[in-house]
């Protein structure tokens, strides 16, 4: 789960790390009112901030300088509604100013080929770091951290040193390099990034940007992490399907898709619009994994799930039966389509195998649901649910 | 002689006693798995009966367990917030092989204990988020079906569980060495590179099936090593062409994040590296299915 800005902000001031004042504003009222009470202390300067979960919202126009209360609010009305790359600004930050003598860069993130923790850190921050990583690898520090040290002091001397920053400013760096780790260690976080992490005029050292993103498996460990989440942009179907503990994702294709185990669902998309090329270009709807060992219970729901959508033409059930039954498989698609009645007349296709198959099918075939179609293959199944959905559109 | 599993095998169940554990032990015993013992400190001391007659003893602790019996390898299927301490204690004891069945461990843990492991030095991790590995007809450490596909001279190695059943159901006429569902979390214990070094060195394995999907560069990593260091003709697959940028499609860490991560980058490292990469898993069956024919003429 990615935070917005404002969000990391309360996480890196409740853990230490030296932030600006800012506070949020969903209206331009709101954004002079804030304006008045922050800038007060930096001179009636403030920063207007679109608040999405993007990059590049600085040079979208996104990002605005105000001298005065006035100058926020109208800011405000114009970054406020504001689409940067097709994520629209629901929120502004309204953030102190600040006398910025020197950007720098950091952050902690997840290493996935070496299975540990990495930190990078750069004298040379504001500018995007996968442009700095391309163009000039020399000065960005890539520093390993072993999970089970973390960055102690010694760590956080090799960080500052490795990126070169003056013997004076190490310490200061080193210090807000260790509480940054904090925030990475104790919130279960994947992604720590401050960019840019600024030494202002006076000589602190100040995170005046922060992107944190959260391991939503180590929720357990944080009640609070669930509130942070934006369900303002949730789509309806992904956030119903949540409800029900289903593994949902919305596509704009008219095939809906539903399957057991990541990789076969995601290889049954891929099926799905290899085949559908045949028939004018045929894309899944959806991605929904029901999970490995699923009742009838589950199958069903997950259909109801699916059927809901206006767009799905047709519908490809692809279950591989390892630990999960073919029987309670079958049995949840005649529960759910009886419960549906007959209004719903989209066609079904269903290719079950491995476990208790036999039964699966055999329950299908008794039930011989007009609009159920048994195929052998994975193949031949996608085939002919993108058919299908081709044929509905025309 | 396979890999990581064969006949000398003795395995433990961590989490045997659970309704998950108890499950899955009936089936690896059913497979002809020697199952030793079960982990629970409340119930020490006690045995359970499974179907067939076999009494499995329940230990207190993985140590205890491995005194009594010389058990070297622990399947662990406690509950996520769990996952970690149990997996520490399997690598105190130093057991050479814990697979980590239990999904949804927080990252932050797995990478602790996988440093500890490495730290130590004597344990592999398989896993966590993954089905296990098979020896067909020999063992079976997980969740992996016995019934899809006996033994035979094919090596799989997959991030995804389903994708390794539907790959055994659609070469079981010609059978596996070994099968191992490596895992689809951002950090695991045992990688593609393990696996194709481990297949490359067993002399009862003629060719590999790989089998990845989106998300981070273990892909493009195996496709170096297989240029370099692999001999033995491998077959590959790769699931997730249609998946969106920044959506977690089911795996945590099935992620295409900005350009990397994609299907078409793996695919097309995997086939820069001399790697047939078939684009349904049929058509990857039928490129293993050409090459295992090859080898038998």
């Amino acid at each position: 789960m990615d935070l917005f800005e404002y969000q990391a902000r309360d996480m890196f001031e409740a853990h230490g790390v030296p932030v600006l004042a800012g506070a949020i504003a969903t209206t331009p009222e709101e954004a002079r009112a804030a304006a008045e009470r922050i800038g007060a202390a930096s001179g009636g300067v403030t920063v207007v901030k679109a608040q999405v979960k993007t990059g590049g919202r600085g040079k979208a126009g996104g990002v605005k300088v105000a001298r005065s209360a006035d100058e926020a609010q109208a800011a405000a009305e114009q970054i406020l509604g504001m689409d940067i790359k097709g994520h629209t600004v629901g929120t502004v930050m309204v953030a102190a100013g600040a006398r910025i003598a020197e950007e720098y860069y950091f952050s902690i993130l997840l290493d996935r080929a070496n299975r540990s923790y990495l930190a990078m850190c750069s004298k040379e921050g504001g500018m995007e770091i996968e442009q700095l990583a391309v163009e000039r690898p020399e000065a960005l520090a890539k520093v390993p951290v072993d999970p089970n040290v973390g960055i102690d002091d010694a760590k956080a001397r090799e960080i500052v040193e490795a990126a070169g920053f003056d013997a004076a400013d190490q310490d200061a760096i080193a210090e807000v390099v260790k509480t940054l780790w904090t925030v990475y260690r104790d919130e279960d976080a994947t992604l720590v990034e401050v960019n840019p992490l600024v030494k202002t005029e006076d000589g602190s050292i100040v995170a005046l940007d922060g992107k944190v993103s959260l391991d939503e498996n180590a929720g357990f460990r944080h009640p609070g992490h669930e509130a942070l989440e934006d369900t303002s942009h949730t789509d309806p179907l992904e956030a119903a399907a949540k409800e029900k503990d289903l593994n949902y994702v919305k596509l704009d294709g008219s095939v809906g898709i539903i399957g057991n185990g990541a990789g076969l669902v995601m290889s049954t998309l891929d099926v799905v619009a290899y085949a559908g090329e045949e028939f004018g270009g045929q894309k899944p709807a959806n991605f929904l994994d029901i999970g490995g060992g699923a009742s009838a219970e589950v199958m069903a729901n997950g259909l109801h799930i699916i059927l809901s959508d206006p767009q799905v033409k047709s519908v490809f059930v692809n279950v591989f039966g390892g630990i999960t039954s073919c029987d309670a498989v079958a049995n949840g698609i005649v529960g759910a389509l009886d419960a549906l009645g007959d209004e719903e007349d989209r066609p079904l296709v269903v290719r079950l195998d491995g476990n208790n198959v036999e039964e699966g099918r055999r329950i299908l075939s008794e039930r011989n649901h007009p609009r159920v179609i048994i195929e052998e293959t994975m193949d031949g199944a996608a085939r002919k649910a993108a058919e299908l959905a081709a044929a509905a559109k025309n | 002689m396979a890999i990581f599993l064969n006949a000398d095998s003795k395995v433990i169940v961590q989490g045997m006693t659970g309704s998950e554990g108890m499950k899955h032990t009936q089936r690896m015993l059913k497979s002809g798995t020697a199952i030793v013992g079960g982990v629970n400190p409340r119930k020490a001391g006690t045995t359970v009966d499974f179907e067939g007659g076999v009494s499995v003893p329940v230990f207190g602790t993985v140590k205890e367990a491995v005194e009594a019996t010389g058990a070297n390898v622990s399947v662990i299927f406690v509950p996520a917030q769990f996952t970690k301490a149990a997996a520490l204690e399997a690598i105190d004891a130093e057991i050479p092989l814990a697979v980590v069945i239990t999904e949804g461990v927080a990252v932050k843990d797995t990478a602790e204990f996988y440093n500890y492991a490495k730290d130590k030095g004597t344990t592999r991790i398989v896993g966590p988020n993954c089905p296990g590995l098979i020896t067909p007809g020999v063992s079976n450490a997980g969740i992996i079906p016995a019934d899809i596909s006996g033994t035979g001279r094919i090596g799989l190695v997959s991030k995804s569980g389903t994708l390794t059943y539907q790959m055994m159901y659609e070469l079981r006429d010609f059978g596996f060495s070994s099968a191992v569902g490596i895992g689809g979390d951002p950090i695991i214990g045992t990688t593609h590179i393990d696996c194709l070094e481990a297949f490359q060195n067993d002399p009862d394995t003629d060719a590999i099936v790989m089998i990845g999907e989106i998300g981070g560069d273990a892909e493009e990593r195996a496709a170096a090593y297989i240029k370099e260091h692999v001999t033995k003709p491998v077959v590959g697959y790769v699931a997730g062409f249609t998946a969106p940028e920044g959506k977690t499609m089911g795996h945590a860490g099935a992620i295409v994040s900005g350009s990397s991560g994609t299907a078409q980058a793996k695919k097309e490292a995997l086939e820069a590296a001399g790697v047939k990469v078939g684009k349904t898993p049929s058509e990857t069956a039928a490129l293993m299915r050409e090459i295992m024919q090859g080898l038998a003429g």
